[in-house]
């Protein structure tokens, strides 16, 4: 499911302060690996660096095939490792879309050359995403796919939305849903509240989102279907989610770091960089969203990562495509916001990170023992570093970060057994 | 946007009503009683901007705005050129910024820019030399259209503070509400904004407004200020029909009542928003505020090339 390059693994050893809160570790150790595997864990000095369980990104979008000048296997991947990830989902909304398994097998064939991180390739829901027909999801699934989504849309179709989740059983893959009422949703650029209303910009409201979110959930209840929740944003959304949980449906969420620092004030710039769908919401929004990651309900953090060209972000914010970049300021973006005010414990933030999106793709969770894969990533906590667009190993910079001040850094990425990034 | 590289100097412009104190909004209203004295004048020409170039860069179409911008410069001696984006290289696909970036290479003193989207006019004031004047960007600001009417209140009514203006119709797709509540709240005027459910943003009482789906409400304004009913909205469903909207809002002279003035930002639709009757009688100040375009833009041009930039405020944070 996951696709990465061919050739050597590394031997290596880390030392520091070893954080894997799934295993219940939090201890000094040495780490040694050995031809990719970890092959001693022993007491170590504790030393200025965190290391954990690398990071698993459930969405995001590579732009390849189609839009290489944003994004391209090699430099997405770059920005991953940089970013402290082991594993990455990549969406299928690309010029062609991915629907089936020729365009599916070629981005297999390249990632084994290009792909410094490993790939889960997600494969289209409906064939063109146009929601119309179901792509072949079983060759899909043998070919490699890693879920099923009509990302950048949503599945209009009530009654394709059920088939899908049906037919899908064939397979062992999940459904990931973008929910969007589009008649809702329609002529909007920003949350529906004060400052849309006082700027004039088209409204987005929430109801856009929570609706379709609770249609998907009834139907993956009535269908027992598993069902994963894409870059929510409203507290609607949430409760939604909350009442399937309760009720039993196998539902899981994820949200991205914008959504859980910035709220809709941050449009008031015009900055397009503030410029995502779904949109930045309002404050009880982002603080329902927060509490939800920290009781688990939302188990992913998710970057979204979106790149875009410049020329399409340096245009007036009604014009300009929604999205931001992501993978390479999450972690730090996130541990400054949310971990130093003491929002969100670090612990729970590397759990959000890294198994809980591996679970809820039923992907390996990356772990720290013996006999297991090297996946790793360490971390300075205590480095200040200026987001700039010169920093990125993306090939855009659409980052709602620019010129912000972050605390934590990745130092060092261990994907797969190789060491991927090294600062 | 950060690559683009930082104004020569700070400069003052017209972006947003927001950008305005209450000093800035009387010192051009007393600019601009002064230009109409001037006005009245056998030849009607002051020398007051000799050498200085205005540009119009026109997105939408405009016929009182553009025209009293272009009359506004050259009553004031500036050299002026109109850009409309219909027969211009915008018509290729250029950019605005490309569009910007090639009109500062002359180097224009003034740039005055409407364009259908929030923002256009703060973009071309990142990217030149140039003082810019924004004319209606999407449904965001009109600041000197609100500028104008202030100047038409104060003038049929002796006075802004403590009016009470209701504003009815197409809230939601208004560039001149918006501009208008904000301007009121400035110089100590409220505002009541009056139209159905569909049309009244959700949020915006934020601005300092009452809201009101009764027309009823506007029986204790001051000013009644008429939205323009835009035709082209009746197929997004936002009102059942015209005939419905005109039967609930329009403002006739039954809605009317003795010693209230009405307004309207043009142009009208009689007969939907406005009763005939209403746009015709002696309460109506829409010529008036035709008038008061051409001094209001001609005192906004001299304001921005002469008083001093606005004081650097902290940049919007990103994070919150």
């Amino acid at each position: 499911m996951l696709v990465g390059r061919n050739g050597r693994s590394d031997s290596l050893v880390l030392e520091g302060r070893v954080l894997a809160p799934t295993q219940g570790i939090d201890e000094p150790l040495r780490i040694t690996v050995t031809d990719g595997v970890v092959s001693a864990l022993e007491p170590g000095a504790p030393g200025a660096l965190v290391i954990a369980p690398a990071f698993v990104d459930p969405h995001v979008h590579l732009r390849t095939p189609g839009r290489e000048d944003e994004e391209t296997l090699r430099s997405g991947t770059e920005a991953a490792a940089a970013g402290g990830y082991c594993a990455i989902l990549a969406m299928p909304n690309t010029e062609p879309v991915v629907d089936s398994a020729a365009v599916l097998g070629a981005l297999v064939e390249r990632a084994r050359d290009d792909a410094v991180v490993p790939i889960g390739f997600m494969a289209a829901i409906s064939k063109g995403q146009h929601g119309d027909e179901l792509t072949e999801m079983v060759e899909l699934a043998e070919a490699g796919a890693a879920a099923f989504t009509d990302d950048g849309r949503p599945v209009v179709s009530a009654g394709l939305m059920r088939r899908a989740l049906q037919y899908s059983a064939l397979t062992e893959l999940r459904l990931a849903l973008h929910c969007e009422e589009p008649s809702l949703s329609r002529g909007g650029h920003a949350h529906e509240g004060s400052v849309a209303a006082e700027l004039g910009i088209g409204p987005y409201p929430s109801s856009a989102e929570s609706v379709m979110v609770e249609r998907d959930l009834s139907l993956a209840g009535s269908e027992s279907r598993p069902l994963h929740l894409m870059h929510l944003s409203a507290r609607e959304s949430v409760a939604a989610l909350d009442h399937a949980l309760a009720s039993g449906v196998a539902a899981t969420g994820e949200v991205t770091p914008h959504h859980l620092v910035l709220t809709d004030e941050a449009v008031r710039s015009l900055d397009t960089n503030t410029k995502m769908n779904p949109p930045l919401r309002g404050e009880g929004d982002r603080d329902a969203l927060r509490d939800a990651l920290r009781r688990g309900a939302i188990s992913c953090v998710a970057t979204d990562h979106a790149p875009h060209a410049r020329q399409e972000k340096d245009v007036p914010f009604e014009e300009a495509p929604f999205g931001v970049t992501g993978l390479e300021t999450a972690f730090a973006a996130l541990y400054t916001q949310l971990v130093i005010p003491g929002v969100l414990t670090l612990e729970t933030l590397l759990e959000r990170m890294s198994a809980g999106p591996a679970r809820a793709f039923g992907l390996d969770e990356p772990r720290i023992e013996v006999g297991a894969r090297a996946n790793l990533v360490a971390l300075d906590l205590d480095v200040a570093w200026t987001v700039t667009e010169e920093g990125f190993r993306s090939l855009s910079a659409n980052s709602w970060l620019l010129g912000e001040t972050l605390r934590g850094r990745v130092v060092q990425t261990v994907a797969d057994g190789r060491t991927v990034f090294q600062a | 946007m950060s690559e683009l590289r930082p104004p020569a100097s700070p400069r003052r412009h017209l972006l947003s009503i927001a950008d305005l104190d209450r000093r800035d909004v009387d010192r051009i209203l007393d600019t601009a009683q002064s230009l109409a004295g001037s006005l009245e004048r056998e030849v009607k020409k002051l020398p007051t901007l000799r050498g200085r170039t205005v540009v119009n860069l026109f997105y939408e179409s405009s016929t009182r705005t553009l025209a009293s911008f272009e009359l506004a410069a050259k009553r004031l001696s500036a050299d002026t050129m109109s850009l409309r984006s219909a027969g211009s290289s915008v018509d290729k696909g250029e950019s605005l910024k490309d569009t910007a970036l090639t009109l500062a290479a002359y180097e224009p003193d003034v740039i005055v820019v409407r364009h259908p989207s929030i923002g256009a006019p703060q973009l071309v004031a990142r990217l030149t030399d140039a003082h810019v004047v924004n004319a209606g960007d999407g449904k965001h600001q009109h600041p000197t259209q609100a500028l104008l009417d202030l100047h038409t209140m104060r003038q049929a009514l002796g006075r802004l503070e403590g009016l009470h203006v209701a504003i009815v119709g197409d809230v939601l797709h208004s560039r001149v509400a918006r501009s208008l509540v904000q301007a009121l709240g400035l110089v100590g005027a409220r505002s009541t904004l009056v139209g159905p459910p569909t049309l009244v943003p959700r949020g915006i009482e934020s601005l300092g407004c009452e809201i009101s789906y009764d027309v009823g409400a506007i029986a204790d304004a001051d000013v009644v200020y008429v939205l323009r009913m835009q035709q082209e909205r009746m197929g997004e469903a936002f009102v059942p029909s015209l005939r419905e909207y005109t039967a609930v809002y329009g403002i006739t002279p039954e809605r009317v009542r003795g010693g209230q003035v009405v307004m309207h930002p043009g142009p009208m639709n009689r007969g939907v928003e406005i009763d005939p009757r209403v746009a015709d009688s002696a309460a109506a100040l829409v010529t008036d505020q035709v008038r008061a375009g051409l001094v209001v833009r001609m005192a906004v041009l001299y304001d921005v090339l002469t008083v001093a930039p606005v004081p650097e405020r902290e940049p919007a944070r990103a994070v919150a």
